[in-house]
């Protein structure tokens, strides 16, 4: 069977339904297969929204994105998202087309070293240099990229090797003699954890996103159920624990809310399941959880005790260990805590003023979740319009909140929303983006207009990179350096032009309405432009490098 | 800064070798030594590193080590006891004059002549990283015009 072919038959095998790409030359042999293979294959119009969009299809579904680009331009074209799904941890299988194996460091027309490019951005990657390796390469990378701590993988597939006729046998076992991941937490560790959980005054639960890849959110809701125990999560781990449970302090860290950051500050127990004390989290980390222990749950051994150093660490599947402590654990008294914690809530709740008459970012979060019943997917850009959907959306549901955490790739929101729309149709996604963010990929508009996704794009429009001119604004004597972008295209009409619905609001009045016929709409996406108040800020805020205690709340009159 | 000794056993594949030092490279850490070569199994080779780092961050690259698909077990030889070896090979400016002189010396570190001529003497000496660099520095006085040297490898001994 020839290379090209057994590329199409091992995704097949693999139960790949959607694929996402855009060919090239050395692709030429692969698209071929494609052509008539039951595999639904959706073209990008630039490589970026291509392994966007399958992130966003493999964060929603739990299955791995698959994406295929072409040698050179197209190759270096899917860099950011390879680093986005590989800070946070999301199953890709990559395939990329190489010149010829001969012509291989000659300099060739579309060459580039991609393996050695993608090397720190990548769990694996793989140069396939003998077509007797191949069929063999792609099980592996299917292996690698869903198992253990997930993340992307790479295959660069010589045009030569896609032509090259050999046996094709799929069905021998993966053997990695250096990849065995530890899935059973140490039972003395969790033992260990479970006497120290018991014994707490103070316990906090600071959930990530390794609970969501880990399909642990029941598992966890149920432990925290049943100890009584306060739990926030990260950006990533939203939808883990529902937000509207009164155990929720919903998400901690430089945005998250104040009696989140409190709580952690004051714990003397710090339960971390798939999380790994990203900055953004910690603040000064010197001054970060001055009086807790921490248990550290992760499948990732060089996760614990990279930030943070951990009294009990254990290693493994977070939804098995989670379920060994649900059944030893007892109950740990901790009423004045829970007292402490309530009261918090009441005097430092999330806020923003609701009462002005301007139309406020925060509000229109506010209506789409309330409109929604807090049912869609929400995928988010970069930046404040991430925030603000992080803080006034309440997640209860895993896979429902799609954002690049780690990297923070402006540009991720639209192709992700499209990605996870093909592979969740009976659930409206909805992107919450900012009108800087929404101009880096809108070039991928026009596939969900091609596929008749009808994927909501609420633009948050400010006419700001908004993020960084509060930055400006705060530390930097409002000197708004290149963050002012009001020479903006006009989204209705650019909407239309692309064939999707436009609408703007300009005043609160017009959400509601807005928003009631963007859902009423099926078969293409809406562009809502919803003109908000321009110089509006994120609170609560802790400075970068900041603790609890510096904590801006609200805007200084 | 401490010094380290890491003895990565590895698949003796294409692009391994980039894929670990990169991990130092990617910290801004300057590998000392390093030496990679065959075992008695052919698809296994180990990687010798010697390298300065703050423990911590050490102790991180050594899990980031593991986490690699084609590392297959990482051993850190820095505090336990093992044989480690490295050659040098250095060429002096010698006149006959000094040549016994010389050769006393290289007789004393079990040193071997190599090459010889009217002007010139290379001698090549074995053993463990100390000893190489006391024989360098004694022998620096006759005037080094060239000097090579070999990454480190490093043997465990086995425990009593």
């Amino acid at each position: 069977m020839k290379g090209a072919r057994q590329v199409i038959e091992s995704l097949i095998k693999e139960n790949v339904d959607y694929m996402f790409g855009y060919p090239g030359g050395v692709l030429i042999p692969i698209f071929h297969e494609l052509f008539d293979s039951p595999i639904k294959f959706i073209l990008s119009r630039h490589e970026q929204g291509a392994i966007h969009a399958a992130d966003g299809y493999a964060r929603a579904t739990g299955k791995p994105g698959i994406c295929i680009a072409t040698s050179g331009p197209g190759a270096t074209n899917i860099i950011t998202g390879l680093a986005t799904a590989h800070m946070d941890s999301v199953p890709l299988v990559v395939i990329t087309g190489q010149v010829s194996t001969e012509m291989i460091g000659n300099d060739a027309f579309q060459e580039a070293d991609v393996t050695g490019i993608t090397r720190p951005v990548t769990k694996h990657n793989y140069l396939v240099q003998d077509i007797h390796d191949l069929a063999r390469i792609i099980k592996e990378a299917f292996y690698i990229a869903t198992t253990g701590r997930p993340g992307p993988v790479l295959i660069d597939i010589p045009v030569n090797i896609s032509n090259t006729d050999c046996e094709y046998n799929y069905e021998k076992p993966v053997d990695l003699r250096g990849y065995k991941p530890v899935y059973e937490g140490h039972p003395v560790q969790i033992k260990k954890a479970a006497k120290m959980i018991s014994e707490a005054k103070k316990p906090v639960i600071y959930s990530g996103g390794g609970v969501i890849l880990g399909n642990a959110s029941k598992e966890l809701t149920e432990f925290a159920k049943k100890t009584g125990i306060p739990v926030t999560t990260t950006l990533l781990g939203l939808g883990a624990f529902p937000e509207t449970d009164e155990l929720s302090l919903e998400m901690l860290g430089m945005h998250g809310t104040y009696y989140a950051n409190h709580a952690v500050n004051e714990s003397d127990l710090l339960i971390a399941i798939g999380a790994r004390f990203d900055d953004r989290v910690t603040g000064k980390i010197a001054q970060f959880i001055p009086n807790a222990r921490v248990i550290h749950i992760d499948i990732d051994p060089a996760s614990v005790s990279k930030n943070v150093i951990v009294d009990i660490p254990i290693v493994g599947d977070c939804k098995l260990i989670l379920q060994e402590l649900i059944n030893i654990t007892e109950k740990p008294d901790i009423t004045p805590w829970i007292d402490e914690i309530r009261q918090m809530k009441l005097t430092h709740p999330l806020y923003y003023d609701s009462e002005s008459p301007n139309l406020k970012p925060q509000y229109v979060v506010e209506r789409i979740y309330e409109i929604t019943k807090g049912d869609a997917i929400i995928a988010t850009e970069v930046g404040q319009n991430q925030m603000w959907a992080a803080q006034f959306y309440k997640f209860s549901k895993p896979r429902t909140f799609i954002s690049s955490g780690g990297l923070g790739t402006m540009g991720f929101g639209l192709p992700a929303a499209i990605g996870a729309q093909l592979g969740v149709p009976g659930k409206r996604v909805i992107n919450i983006a900012g009108d800087g963010s929404i101009q880096m990929n809108i070039q991928e508009l026009i596939v969900a207009v091609q596929h008749r996704l009808p994927v909501i794009i609420a633009i948050l429009n400010n006419g700001f990179l908004g993020m960084v001119r509060q930055w400006q604004q705060l530390f930097y004597d409002k000197r708004y350096s290149q963050t002012c972008i009001k020479c903006a295209p006009d989204f209705v009409k650019l909407a239309e032009a692309y064939g999707a619905v436009g609408i703007r609001v300009e005043d609160k009045a017009g959400v509601d309405d807005a928003i009631k016929q963007a859902l009423a709409i099926t078969d293409r996406p809406i562009v809502i432009d919803f003109v908000v108040e321009k110089e509006e800020n994120v609170y609560p805020f802790v400075p970068a490098g900041g603790t609890v205690k510096d904590t801006i709340l609200r805007e200084l009159a | 800064m401490e010094q380290y000794v890491l003895s990565v056993k590895v698949e003796n594949r294409t692009g391994v070798l980039a894929r670990v030092v990169g991990l130092f490279s990617a910290r801004g850490y300057n590998i000392d030594s390093l030496s990679v070569s065959k075992t008695e199994d052919i698809d296994v080779s180990i990687i010798t590193i010697v390298v300065h780092g703050d423990d911590r961050v050490i102790e991180q690259v050594k899990k980031q080590l593991n986490k690699l698909i084609d590392v297959i077990k990482v051993y850190d030889h820095t505090e336990i006891p093992s044989a480690q070896r490295e050659i040098a090979i250095v060429k002096i400016q010698l006149t006959p004059a000094k040549r016994v002189e010389v050769f006393q010396i290289a007789q004393t570190f079990g040193a071997e002549i190599i090459d010889i001529s009217q002007k010139a003497l290379s001698l090549e000496v074995v053993g463990h990283p100390s000893k190489v660099e006391n024989f360098i520095e004694i022998i620096r006085n006759y005037g080094i015009k060239e000097l090579i040297r070999s990454g480190r490898i490093s043997f465990a001994r086995d425990r009593a």
